[in-house]
């Protein structure tokens, strides 16, 4: 018996052992032949994000990946290959650090701004499109995808801020924001509003909903150098215009007519309005959902000014195509963007099931001329500053939302500018 | 006559499995055996191709002297201690520290934002990101053929100019020369005469070796660009290893390695960076110098471990006597309905922290929260320092209260009745008798777990960012929040203004680590000074 007992031990050892190394030779070799039908592409949203073993990985968001599926199985299927799409939450960091070590995209999607930091950490590869595919866009989606003189990103959408207005409560389009301030304050009075103006600040103050006011007041964040680059030794921050600025946002605030106040974050700023108790709401493409979902009558229009100040520039954000720089295939990642999603067809597609406006100059006039809304938040979008996108920028943020929400919580405005510029002095180097 | 009782059988080889039943107990186990080792064996087996293909010699050791320890340790029938000791150690290793060492490397060093890479690679990343196109050149139409092998090549770009009549081109290292004798259709050769040629996919498959060729022309160079396009280019920079400068041929521009602050980047001669990339190197100890000096740390250090202490210590007091006020409350057999009562308490317990947070941090709104709205206040709950600090103790007793309860519930049960009976009989109130007896003995027994309740609220990220995000913050201190703890502050410090700082990040963590495992082993110490009592 006890013979027999080694020898099944034996045996199974070596089943063992044999199943290990004939696991093991597979592990290494990535599958991708040519007879495969575009693989049904995987969305995986949990989890820490990896790469599959499609011959070409597309990392977005939820919001997106409808759209981008659409456009990437066509592709899949004109070359043969297989195509996997997957939607991942904080694309930018995980993007990184995925792409360092080999195990990232091949193509990714994501903000303008974050270009600086890509760039900075050698994550994605300049795209070499001709001057006449560029013409083919928007003039500031070309100025936010173009860092350093070479083009980064490929733009399929622009968004800004715009202003909601709840036409029942207020009828009349405000031409400047006194009037919007104005009117949403006698709502109040009457009792038909709880807030008269929703521009989310919160604790920790939000220095991107602020911009139209700030830059209307006269205020700027950084300047632009001869090239017409941002120039992140001129910061605008803590200079005398920027204090001017800050004294208007005081006079609107808990020291002043109240109109805004920290209550307001970005919680609260659309539900508040979708639910009918707010007249104004300044907030982009993504609030319309909500809004349109809650069903009352609204109308969209660029953020106006300050009475007989300079035109509101809220930041324009750009949302892009990028090419990871140690992506597995480069030439279908450089393939698929430069190639394939660069074509009005592949826009439209984008834009009908992402609902982005779109950068496409031909697609701006045809979408904006059935749609006037649409039309809003184009205007709106090319009337903007492309948001930042030098590193500098990421220590600007928090700071200046951090003064904006003091400011507008009642602390003085002049000591609280000039400590926020030097913050962020130091903070650049 | 008497029997002896021979107990010889007994002592002769107490270690000889017993007969009958016994032999197929012992086959099973060593079949089981022999089936966990072979797993372990096939697993290092299976992982072996990988690690030996790039090249990971250290994991490679480590993984043999793990396999080695395993079946070592339990293979033979010696080392008994060792078998019952052998997963917790290896999963402390593993799990523990490895990380700490790992963490600790990375603190003397700058990798974070733009110091990701090596400077080969960097350099690399520069000068492959410097190609600008010449603005005349056509958009040639590429098909990729090989005279070689479709791997390696030689390769040879077949190209057709569509601006140009659909000409075609054959380019190869030797240069730009046209191409007789090719079919071409729709604008992209097919079939040419001493070349194979590529489909997409193995053209994307060579690409590593296609990333090198380029075909020279006067101005430039012909290059790939994704399967079906090529385009004439000229990299601006250029690369000088043995002086370690990037020059710019358009501007003549020479730019030298130059340190500024950690790290060290490529700046010409007026000090204008030529990128922001820069590359991993090691600091030394001025990280940890850095957590010194820094004056915006200095200044604010003191204060936020004072509150962090405060902070840790308040919650484990609250938590802990809620929780042993509700158990001894349901703990009394009067009580009806107690399963009801604690599976209600647990419920804060049961729910995910991050949703519960988010939504009391709903209820502290001034103008539009719960809490104001039910008890008519005005208060600014997070606006003001005091109050956000009373907010975060009172979510943190919420979520802390059912775990307490829990434990609490547990430790009094171990408690003998008759304890409590002889202290009745000598004259004890029901107070003092809980002061006394049960309460002592409930430290002694809990003690270790209030310990670790400290030290985890001691580093309790989770409440603070998700609550206030640092509480309210003054103008002129933006790094500093009102209820920021020392964990969430040097997060901030490493993760905010300046990019991703993991270099930096690495000496705090270090140095909370020690800072904790200091409080906590003085903690303990005097925790076993209780037990001495007993």
């Amino acid at each position: 018996m006890r013979t027999v007992s080694r020898t099944i031990a034996a045996l199974a050892g070596v089943a063992l052992f044999a199943t290990g190394c004939g696991g093991g030779g597979d592990s290494g070799s990535s599958t991708s032949t040519p007879e495969d039908p575009a693989a049904a592409p995987t969305a995986e949203a949990s989890g820490p994000p990896t790469r599959g073993d499609a011959d070409l990985v597309i990392w977005t968001d939820e919001l997106k990946i409808d759209a981008v599926k659409e456009v990437a199985s066509g592709f899949a299927e004109d070359n043969g290959i297989s195509v996997d799409v997957q939607a991942i939450t904080d694309t930018q960091a995980n993007f990184i650090t995925a792409n360092t070590a080999g195990n990232g995209p091949d193509v990714v999607l994501g903000a303008h701004d974050w270009i600086g930091n890509l760039v900075q950490n050698g994550a994605i590869d300049p795209l070499q499109l001709t001057p006449d595919q560029l013409g083919e866009y928007s003039d500031v989606a070309v100025k936010a995808t173009t860092y350093d003189e070479r083009l980064y990103g490929l733009p399929y959408g622009v968004e800004s801020l715009v202003l909601y207005r709840n036409t029942d409560l207020v009828p009349e389009a405000p031409a400047t924001l006194d009037d919007a301030f104005a009117a949403g304050q006698a709502v109040v009075a009457a009792g038909q509003a709880e807030s008269p103006f929703n521009l989310p600040v919160g604790e920790l103050g939000d220095a991107y909903h602020m911009q139209p006011l700030y830059t209307s007041a006269g205020g700027y964040v950084f300047g632009r150098n001869a090239e017409g680059d941002y120039d992140p030794t001129d910061l605008g921050v803590g200079n005398p215009a920027s204090i001017e600025a800050g004294k208007k946002i005081a006079a609107l605030g808990a020291g002043g007519s109240n109109v805004l106040s920290s209550s307001i974050s970005g919680d609260n700023s659309i539900a508040l309005f979708a639910a009918g108790k707010a007249p104004f709401l300044l907030s982009g493409p993504w609030a319309r959902a909500d809004v349109e979902k809650a069903g009352f009558g609204y109308e969209i229009q660029p953020v106006p000014g300050f009475a007989g100040a300079e035109p509101a520039k809220p930041f324009a954000g750009v949302q892009a195509f990028f090419v990871a720089s140690k992506g597995k295939n480069k030439a279908f990642a450089q393939e698929f963007v430069a190639n394939t999603m660069n074509t009005p067809e592949a826009m439209q597609t984008m834009f009908d099931m992402a609902k982005l406006p779109p950068a496409l100059t031909s697609l701006q006039e045809s979408v904006g001329a059935t749609d006037p809304r649409l039309k809003a938040y184009l205007d709106a979008a090319n009337a903007g500053e492309p948001m930042p996108a030098i590193p500098q920028m990421a220590a600007v943020f928090e700071p200046l939302g951090k003064a904006y929400a003091a400011i507008v919580g009642g602390a003085d405005p002049t000591q609280t500018m000039t400590a926020t510029g030097q913050t962020i002095a130091d903070a650049i180097g | 006559m008497v029997q002896t009782i021979d107990r010889t059988d007994d002592i002769r080889s107490p270690e000889s499995p017993p007969a009958r039943g016994g032999r197929s107990t012992a086959t099973s186990v060593l079949v089981v055996k022999v089936v966990a080792l072979g797993t372990v064996i096939g697993l290092a087996f299976a992982l072996l191709p990988t690690l030996l293909a790039q090249e990971r010699w250290g994991y490679l050791t480590a993984l043999l002297l793990i396999v080695l320890a395993i079946v070592a340790t339990y293979a033979t029938k010696r080392g008994m201690p060792a078998k019952y000791l052998l997963p917790g150690t290896l999963l402390l290793v593993t799990l523990v520290v490895y990380p700490a060492i790992s963490t600790v490397q990375l603190s003397f060093t700058n990798f974070g934002d733009g110091t990701r890479t090596t400077q080969e690679q960097t350099v690399a990343q520069i000068i492959g990101s410097s190609v600008v196109q010449s603005p005349d050149a056509p958009r040639y139409n590429l098909t990729v053929g090989t005279t070689g092998s479709k791997t390696d090549g030689p390769f040879a770009f077949l190209l057709v100019d569509p601006t140009n009549d659909d000409q075609s081109f054959a380019g190869t290292a030797d240069g730009l020369e046209e191409l007789e004798d090719a079919a071409v259709t729709d604008g992209f050769v097919v079939e040419a005469d001493g070349y194979e040629l590529l489909t997409p996919v193995e053209v994307n498959a060579a690409a590593a070796a296609l990333a090198e060729f380029t075909v020279p022309t006067d101005d430039g160079a012909i290059r790939q660009l994704g399967i079906r396009q090529a385009f004439e280019g000229r990299t601006t920079l250029q690369y000088d290893q043995d002086a370690a400068t990037i020059t710019n041929t358009t501007t003549d521009v020479v730019y030298t390695v130059e340190q500024q602050g950690d790290r060290e980047y490529f700046v010409s001669p007026d000090g204008v960076r030529l990128s922001d990339q820069s590359w991993q190197a090691n600091v030394g100890w001025s990280n940890y110098g850095r957590a010194f000096t820094d004056s915006r740390i200095s200044g604010d250090f003191f204060k936020i471990f004072v509150w962090t202490v405060v902070f840790a210590t308040l919650s484990v007091a609250l938590t802990f006597g809620l929780g042993l006020l509700l158990a001894t409350t349901l703990n009394d057999p009067r009580v009806r309905g107690q399963k009801l009562y604690r599976s209600v308490l647990l419920l804060p317990y049961a729910i995910p922290g991050f949703i519960s947070i988010l939504v009391w941090s709903g209820f502290y709104n001034r103008d539009f929260g719960l809490i104001n709205d039910l008890t008519g206040l005005d208060v600014n709950w997070l606006g003001n320092p005091t109050t956000a600090k009373a907010a975060v103790l009172l979510t943190n007793l919420w979520l802390g209260f059912p775990y307490m309860f829990l434990v609490t519930t547990g430790a009094l049960q171990t408690i003998p009745a008759d304890l409590k009976e002889a202290a009745r009989m000598d004259g004890a109130t029901g107070f003092m008798s809980f002061r006394k007896i049960t309460l002592p003995l409930m430290i002694v027994t809990t003690a270790p777990l209030l310990v670790a309740t400290f030290a985890f609220n001691f580093n309790n990220f989770n409440i603070i960012f998700l609550l206030t995000e640092g509480g309210p913050f003054t103008p002129d201190n933006p790094t500093a929040g009102g209820t920021d703890i020392l964990i969430s502050y040097t997060i901030r410090l490493a993760f905010g203004a300046g990019g991703a700082q993991f270099g930096f990040a690495s000496a705090i963590a270090v140095l909370l680590f020690v800072l904790t495992g200091v409080i906590a082993a003085l903690q303990f110490r005097y925790t076993r000074a209780l037990e001495d009592v007993h």
